[in-house]
């Protein structure tokens, strides 16, 4: 039994999928695209992109699972990847992990209970120079320590999403 | 007079704030009434320096860094616009040690030019390459690769110019060119440094690819953990195509080569190719069983090359100055230059570029300084979550493929991350297992499950029961791994555990476990 979509998502997915299904290998292509605009990719929405790319529910369902990225629940307004990998380990990343999982008061893949803020692992920014590092909603930051994490919290509370 | 004024627009720069130190300048010499031309450049790759403003003077491009919103005023008090004197002054900064003793081919134009000019990119030898290319035949240029001795730099090293010649003597109606741009290795950055800095180099390597095999369409298979190198990616093929550089007439030679750039999604996995390749074509990026090899049956069943950013952005070069001069370059069976980042606790964390045959010991404390905390460097992982960790009685191994297999380590894409004598190697074995679990795409045994119960049996180790053979039993499961798995993730995730186990046995003793 898959939820119904409000009629408003519903149209969105129908118009992504009819805008990229004439690209080679369009699937992950959809999938990025519905959650740059819905922030997730809802379970509706898999028998819809199935249906309209003419592949069974499972190959679409694989897909959404497969990869990290793609979210089945909605987010916070912001998304704080905290990266967990060996450079950031080597700078104190573990702390910090603990830090921001109090700090917010939530675990990993957890929203806090205002809807701000979704705290996700990440392996790897690309930003090992300037260990450790997270990036929210897109913009990276260097070199935390937890007061630069919760100052760095603070300017994404007050800045627009 | 205007002054030319370059402030990286990087993503490690923008970390640190260049951005806000970009508005403060910009303000301030609108207040001051002095008349400024911004660049936003890549960087230079020494990010202890970053927001590093660089001045254009008569004598060179002077640094300033690292530079914050607060420092602006007194910059301006210091008249920094005509290279004054000020506690954050540099110098010329090329003429840095750092710099001066590195040898970039690769990184010749990063944190040089604007990055998103045609006009920039072509007064700086670009495309240079590519015109070169386009007078010889395809199997001229391939031999040209060849020749160079350049081996693919995502980690496999395998010669370019082989795969590159098979692709060719492939029959197809239609041949692709593939970049792997799914960086994922901890302690790696420098494919991220050339597609923001440099982004043009890759652009015109794999259009040198494609008139080589004869393949018209290329994709970039970028990670999704890169935002910024995709806008910087996008904005540079836009501006090649308006140039004709890309397109239905490349550089009026009448060859077609088209490009674009697919975002991936998170998958660690998707680094190796086969499971790249699945995933440029929307699916579960699962392993593929070789052969077929890409070469011959790749991105949607067609002959395919898929080379890293690296490699494929160290093509103009090769085309450009000859075989003959990358060869000059490098040691043994590892020809060339190699873009190696320095990582995690380092105190002069950055890119430095060397032909191969540089010490580890040289990267570590003549450019590297030493640890960021000040405290005895103990350990280095070099080559990503699947190289080996390296203790400090090895460090003056040199860079060189074959140098570091006989040491049971591996290069990898050059990302070295270095731990100072607080690590706990024991962890560090566990989270070797624990991401291999995390990041098995699941299609061979050893390492969907083999992972898993790595971490078990280090637990137990850890836990003190029945040490002597738990031991026994992980240095067996480790081989089994590295015999029975059908690609490198399940296939070297042995090494960090095993080159732990050997090098650091101490941190495998039991202790009390919260």
């Amino acid at each position: 039994m898959t939820p119904t979509l409000p009629p408003a998502q519903t149209e969105t997915i129908r118009r992504i999928v009819a805008d990229l299904k004439g690209r080679p290998g369009p699937l992950i292509e959809v999938l990025h695209a519905i959650q740059s605009a819905l922030g997730y990719v809802p379970e509706g929405a898999v028998p819809l992109v199935a249906q309209d790319l003419n592949i069974s529910r499972a190959e679409v369902h694989g897909v959404v699972t497969f990869y990290h990225y793609f979210r089945r629940t909605p987010p916070g307004k912001r998304v704080v990847s905290l990266c967990r990998a060996e450079s950031c380990q080597a700078m104190g990343g573990d702390q910090l992990a603990e830090h921001a999982k109090s700090s917010l008061g939530v675990d990993f893949h957890q929203t806090t209970d205002d809807g701000e803020f979704s705290l996700e692992p990440i392996y790897c920014l690309g930003n090992c120079a300037c260990s450790p590092a997270a990036m929210v909603n897109g913009r990276l930051y260097g070199r935390l320590t937890p007061e630069r994490f919760d100052s760095m919290i603070a300017s994404e509370r007050s800045a627009k999403k | 007079m205007t002054v030319t004024v370059y402030i990286p627009r990087d993503a490690s720069a923008l970390s640190l704030g260049a951005d806000d130190v970009a508005q403060e300048i910009s303000k301030a010499a609108a207040s001051r009434g002095v008349e400024l031309n911004l660049v936003r450049n890549g960087s230079r790759g020494a990010f202890w320096l970053e927001p590093l403003v660089e001045v254009v003077t008569a004598s060179g491009r002077v640094g300033y860094g690292p530079v914050t919103p607060a420092d602006v005023p007194s910059l301006f008090d210091a008249e920094f616009f005509r290279g004054g004197q000020h506690p954050l002054a540099l110098g010329v900064v090329d003429a840095l040690a750092w710099f001066a003793t590195q040898q970039r081919l690769t990184f010749a134009r990063v944190g040089v030019i604007d990055p998103m000019s045609v006009a920039d990119y072509v007064a700086n030898d670009g495309y240079q390459g590519l015109r070169r290319a386009l007078s010889m035949s395809p199997q001229a240029i391939v031999q040209e690769v060849l020749d160079s001795g350049l081996r693919g730099r995502g980690g496999a090293a395998f010669p370019t110019g082989i795969k590159w010649k098979t692709v060719l003597d492939q029959p197809a109606s239609q041949k692709y060119i593939t970049c792997n741009a799914d960086e994922g290795d901890s302690g790696t950055f420098s494919d991220r440094m050339l597609m923001e800095g440099d982004p043009l180099a890759l652009v015109e390597g794999m259009t040198i690819a494609g008139v080589a095999v004869g393949a018209t369409q290329g994709y970039i298979y970028l990670r999704a953990e890169y935002p910024h190198a995709y806008r910087a990616l996008n904005q540079a093929i836009a501006a090649a195509y308006q140039a004709r550089y890309l397109g239905s007439d490349v550089m009026g030679s009448g060859k077609r080569f088209d490009l674009e750039v697919r975002l991936g999604a998170g998958a660690y996995v998707c680094g190796e190719e086969t499971s790249m390749l699945e995933s440029l074509e929307g699916k579960r990026g699962e392993i593929r069983v070789r052969p077929p090899l890409p070469a011959i049956k790749g991105l949607f069943g067609q002959p395919t090359i898929v080379n890293n950013v690296m490699t494929l952005g160290t093509v103009p070069w090769i085309l450009h100055k000859g075989a003959e001069s990358y060869k000059n370059y490098g040691m043994g069976k590892s020809r060339g230059t190699l873009p190696l980042q320095l990582a995690g606790n380092i105190k002069h964390g950055g890119l430095v570029e060397r032909a191969f045959g540089v010490t580890l010991r040289e990267l570590l404390y003549d450019y590297g300084g030493g640890s960021a905390t000040g405290r005895p460097i103990r350990a280095v992982q070099v080559g990503g979550p699947l190289g080996a960790y390296i203790p400090a009685a090895q460090f003056d191994v040199v860079i060189d493929y074959e140098a570091l297999a006989g040491i049971g380590a591996l290069l990898g894409h050059g990302g070295i991350v270095v731990f100072d004598d607080t690590v706990d190697m024991a962890r560090m074995a566990r989270y070797a297992m624990e991401f291999c679990a995390v990041e098995s795409c699941g299609k061979c045994t050893p390492c969907r499950i083999g992972s898993t119960r790595g971490v078990e049996v280090i637990d137990r180790i850890l836990g003190g029961v029945e040490t002597e053979q738990n031991v026994r039993q992980l240095e067996e499961l480790c081989e089994l791994m590295l015999q029975g798995s059908l690609c490198g993730l399940g296939g070297m995730t042995p090494f960090p555990v095993t080159s732990a186990l050997k090098h650091f046995r101490e941190d495998f003793r039991a202790r009390t476990r919260h």
